[in-house]
């Protein structure tokens, strides 16, 4: 998009207009240059953020022997693929359900698996953490076990974003594929793995990525479910920028938007951008 | 499409519901009933907490010193909404009406920071907002070039440049929240639009209608569900916010969350704090009743 | 009519790229007032574009258009004197029908009472009459489509354009719509510009046809001179159906010519072609425009064709496929030089399809002045 087009702008080109150029110009300076701030400065040789004093790699070895920065980022990563494989299988399941099956209470039932998506994240991190004091969950087991009780938390939450994904993708399903298996003998099963599982795959990319990236994401539900073995990534850096803004934070939060950003380019080369965006 | 019913293949809906259904009892039905439980509870002793049928924590969730925190809350959101509709719907009608080319880097420009961790965000805001940081630095210099041109043509310099406070007020929250909500209106409002036949507004173009009677008459009424969909999207999370204004706030940018948070990991008062995330939870439920009540907008295939 | 038509719209040497592809190749045509205008031509062919840079939706690389003499570069669509009816017709699905109807004359600035009677003026125009308080998703595609012209009717414009205004409809209600379609336009008086593929369609309304491909024009005529008189090889093979035969003018004088045709043999034709000699052409002859019949009867007939040009060309072969469409039936003959050649025999009697069966050898003639030479 050159900023000035050579050739007179139709009615609809609404975009090529030049105040509609800058103004989304300025919107992402808006959206980025917070991040691209933040990540150039964690090469920045200086204790506090604000004055360039020479390039340095020095906070990404510290961030890197920080003993508990990279248990909680190890923490997290765990948490998140053990939550997104659980809400994949869940939330297919319960999408499946939903769309293939009449059965008593179904408008109940639905409205309560969408439900985690409404209810606010404070409310969850409350509700978790009643519950796993009601129940005495035990907090002292070994690694990775004692992430049980945040990973519960995740999947409760990110699995009804895999149902919603899946769902939007089973409603396009030709029923008429499935009787055509039938029709060449296929089983039930062998109708679900071989034709359903296909159709709903481009759903099933796109939930997974989602799931990992909620439970990447999530702060305050498991604030209140972390004990002090248990800190992730993000829990870790709130303390971090809470009591002491130290450059090392800098480096950390580079290295996981990089993670983010190549999770979201390989998603593309799986999916290309639109798939991706009709997911939200 | 031809729904089964349950009772045709009770095997295949077992293996389906049964897995769904103790989960989403078993974590997430019987934690929220506790926290429902346990508002109507009151404290005994340090770690005990009797389940009395009380109502004294939501009598004292309606004091004037929580009302207007609820208050406050919503009037955030709200402001946080509008703002985020604002400046969401002219991207959403940009990207939409960008050229082929351009259009999947537009969204991928407005999705990467969705996917991008929110405290990392909130972070980066505030280093660019705080008293050293880049914004005032940024204001300074436009503070001075205006004081010189003053000069230049003969006038009183400006007063020197104070930072400003950029970080620790409303302000802050309020321009977090944006910053932190901008993407997740863009993406619905973006989808309404995408799907808009296109005809219809070159049809009111072609009729006579200028640009901006368009849009109000043709384009946002069709785009209703859409911007809907955005204006819940994000509101409720806004009116939940609990890490923006406990990083980005001062001691009066407290939302209700933050009060929330309080009763669980300072004041210790259990049966308050589940009140409150019931009151909250309630607000969210009146919000969804009123969104359902609008009028349906017919479409045409 | 006694003044020269008066053309309303001129396209002025038009061009449209979309970035590197041309949509429209340097076109000048002019529109007369009153008439049934069709550009016809394949999908893709810029027949579309050439239709929504006249309304100002797309605007002319090069070149410029012209409204009743008035230079229309510069003015955007809701400030043209023309209106349209869409392909997908656009009705705004939120509106009643007669605010539909009404929301182009309400900005116009029209008035209460009038903009009443006008809307009711409209819809009974398109028999859509008690239909005001309908919402557009209580309607047929149909009835949709009559909502769109009484839409754009209202407004009275100069011309009036219509994007394949009967690609979404069924094959009753299109032949149907056809007439309604004449019938209106001379009631109104209005323009009527209007794009289709469908060569039926093109032929049943217009008053003249603009035959477009690749962007250009390639025959502009009234739609029965597009179909006898095709200017070339494109227009004869998109409008109707053709036989074409490459060959070699041998004979060239005022009232008459040959031409040597590989495939078919020697054509003979009564009038001059006015063509180098020798220079590669083209013979094309419409399937109705061939006689068939069994080769013993034809004797008399060849004896006619001796004396070509002023009798009958003549020629030989065997049915190869034929097949039976009730009112006519459809053969592909395979002439002695190895050819095909497509002819239709109407069936004029209950039993004339018994004629002829699969491996017949025939004859077949035509007139002298039935093939069309192309040059190009």
């Amino acid at each position: 998009m050159a900023l000035l087009g050579r050739t007179p702008v139709a009615p609809l080109e609404y975009s090529r207009t030049l105040w509609m150029r800058l103004w989304v110009g300025a919107v992402m300076i808006f959206l980025y240059a917070p991040l691209i701030v933040l990540m150039i400065f964690s090469f920045n040789d200086s204790k506090r953020n604000v004055v360039w004093r020479g390039f340095t790699t020095k906070y990404y070895e510290k961030a890197m022997a920080n003993d508990a920065l990279v248990e909680a980022l190890v923490n997290s990563l765990t948490i998140a693929a053990l939550a997104t494989i659980a809400s994949l299988v869940l939330g297919a399941v319960a999408a499946v359900m939903l769309w293939r099956f009449r059965f008593p209470l179904k408008g109940a039932v639905d409205g309560t698996i969408s439900l985690p998506i409404i209810v606010p994240e404070i409310c969850l991190g409350v509700a978790f953490l009643m519950f796993f004091a009601a129940v005495d969950w035990p907090t002292d087991l070994a690694w990775p076990f004692n992430l049980g009780a945040i990973t519960i938390a995740h999947i409760t939450f990110c699995f009804p974003f895999v149902t919603m994904v899946v769902r939007s993708r089973l409603a396009s399903f030709n029923r008429e594929q499935e009787e055509a298996a039938k029709d060449l003998g296929a089983t039930e099963w062998q109708v679900f793995r071989d034709v359903l599982i296909p159709h709903i795959k481009p759903a099933l990319v796109a939930g997974a990525l989602l799931s990992f990236t909620l439970s990447l994401d999530d702060f305050v539900i498991t604030y209140f479910t972390s004990g002090p073995d248990t800190i992730t990534f993000p829990v870790k850096v709130y303390s971090m920028v809470r009591f002491s803004v130290t450059p090392e934070v800098n480096a950390a939060s580079t290295l996981l938007i990089i993670l983010t950003v190549v999770l979201t380019f390989i998603a593309l080369k799986l999916q290309g951008v639109k798939a991706i965006a009709e997911t939200h | 499409m031809a729904e089964q019913d349950w009772k045709a293949s009770k095997t295949s809906f077992a293996a389906v519901s049964v897995p769904t259904l103790l989960w989403v009892v078993i974590f997430f039905i019987v934690p929220m009933a506790i926290v429902w439980l346990y508002s109507f509870g009151e404290n005994r002793g340090l770690t005990e907490i009797a389940i009395s049928g009380t109502l004294d924590n939501y009598k004292r969730a309606t004091e004037w010193l929580y009302l207007t925190i609820f208050g406050k809350s919503f009037a955030v959101a709200a402001l946080v909404t509008l703002i985020c509709l604002i400046v969401g719907f002219s991207v959403a009608m940009a990207i939409t009406f960008a050229s082929e080319k351009w259009r999947p880097w537009l969204l991928l420009g407005i999705m990467l920071p969705f996917w991008t961790n929110l405290l990392i965000r909130t972070y980066a805001l505030m280093m660019l907002l705080g008293t050293q940081g880049f914004a005032n630095k940024g204001l300074g210099a436009l503070w001075e070039g205006t004081s010189w041109i003053k000069t230049l043509v003969g006038l009183q310099p400006l007063p020197t440049w104070e930072p400003v406070q950029l970080l620790f007020n409303n302000f802050a929250v309020v321009f977090g929240l944006v910053y932190v909500h901008l993407p997740f209106m863009v993406l619905p409002l973006y989808a309404a639009l995408d799907r808009l036949d296109r005809s219809l507004i070159e049809a009111s173009l072609d009729l006579g209608a200028g640009h901006f009677r368009t849009i109000m008459r043709i384009v946002v009424p069709l785009a209703a569900p859409g911007i809907v969909a955005g204006v819940m999207i994000t509101l409720i999370p806004a009116l939940g916010a609990y890490l923006t204004p406990d990083l980005m706030g001062g001691t009066d940018s407290q939302m209700i969350a933050n009060v929330i948070e309080r009763q669980f990991k300072k004041a210790n008062d259990w049966p308050f704090g589940a009140a409150l995330s019931f009151l909250l939870i309630y607000a969210m439920f009146a919000l969804i009743a009123i969104q359902s009540m609008r009028r349906k907008v017919p479409e045409v295939h | 009519m006694t003044d020269a038509p008066k053309p309303i719209i001129q396209i002025q040497n038009v061009t449209k790229r979309f970035g590197k592809m041309t949509a429209v190749d340097n076109v000048s045509l002019d529109i007369n007032a009153g008439e049934f205008f069709v550009l016809l031509g394949p999908s893709g062919c810029g027949k579309t574009t050439l239709l929504r840079m006249i309304a100002g939706f797309e605007l002319p690389t090069e070149g410029r258009i012209l409204i009743d003499g008035q230079n229309m570069a510069g003015i955007p669509p809701n400030k043209r004197p023309v209106n349209m009816v869409f392909q997908s017709y656009a009705v705004f699905p939120h509106m009643s029908v007669a605010d539909n109807v009404a929301y182009g004359l309400k900005i116009a600035g029209v008035k209460g009472r009038e903009v009443q009677d006008r809307v009711t003026e409209a819809l009974e125009l398109v028999k859509l009459g008690g239909f005001e308080t309908r919402m557009p998703d209580q309607m047929s595609g149909g009835q949709r489509q009559r909502v769109a012209l009484a839409r754009s009717l209202v407004m009275r414009p100069k011309v009036l354009l219509l994007d394949e205004p009967l690609s979404a409809l069924d094959a009753k209600l299109r032949a149907q719509m056809q007439f309604e379609l004449s019938e209106l336009q001379e009631k109104v008086g209005i323009t009527f510009v209007t794009v289709t593929h469908d060569q039926d369609e093109a032929l049943s309304m217009a008053c003249r046809i603009g035959v477009i491909n690749k962007g250009e024009v390639a025959q502009l005529a009234t739609p029965s001179d597009l179909y006898e008189y095709p200017a070339n090889r494109f227009v004869a093979d998109f409008v109707g159906s053709v036989n074409i035969f490459e060959g070699k003018l041998t004979l060239d004088e005022p009232d008459r010519a040959a031409v040597d045709c590989p495939g078919l043999g020697k054509v003979y034709l009564n009038h001059g072609v006015t063509g180098p000699h020798g220079a590669d052409i083209w013979v094309a002859l419409r399937p109705e425009k061939i006689y068939l019949h069994v080769p013993g009867e034809g004797k008399a007939v060849k004896a006619a064709a001796q004396d070509a040009p002023d009798g009958y060309n003549f020629a030989r072969g065997r049915i190869k496929g034929m097949s039976y469409l009730g009112d006519i039936t459809l053969f592909e003959i395979e002439l002695e030089t190895g050819a095909r050649i497509r002819v239709s025999r109407p069936n004029l009697s209950r039993r004339d399809q018994e004629d002829f069966t699969w491996d017949d050898k025939v004859s077949m003639h035509w007139r002298a002045d039935s093939p069309v030479v192309l040059l190009g």
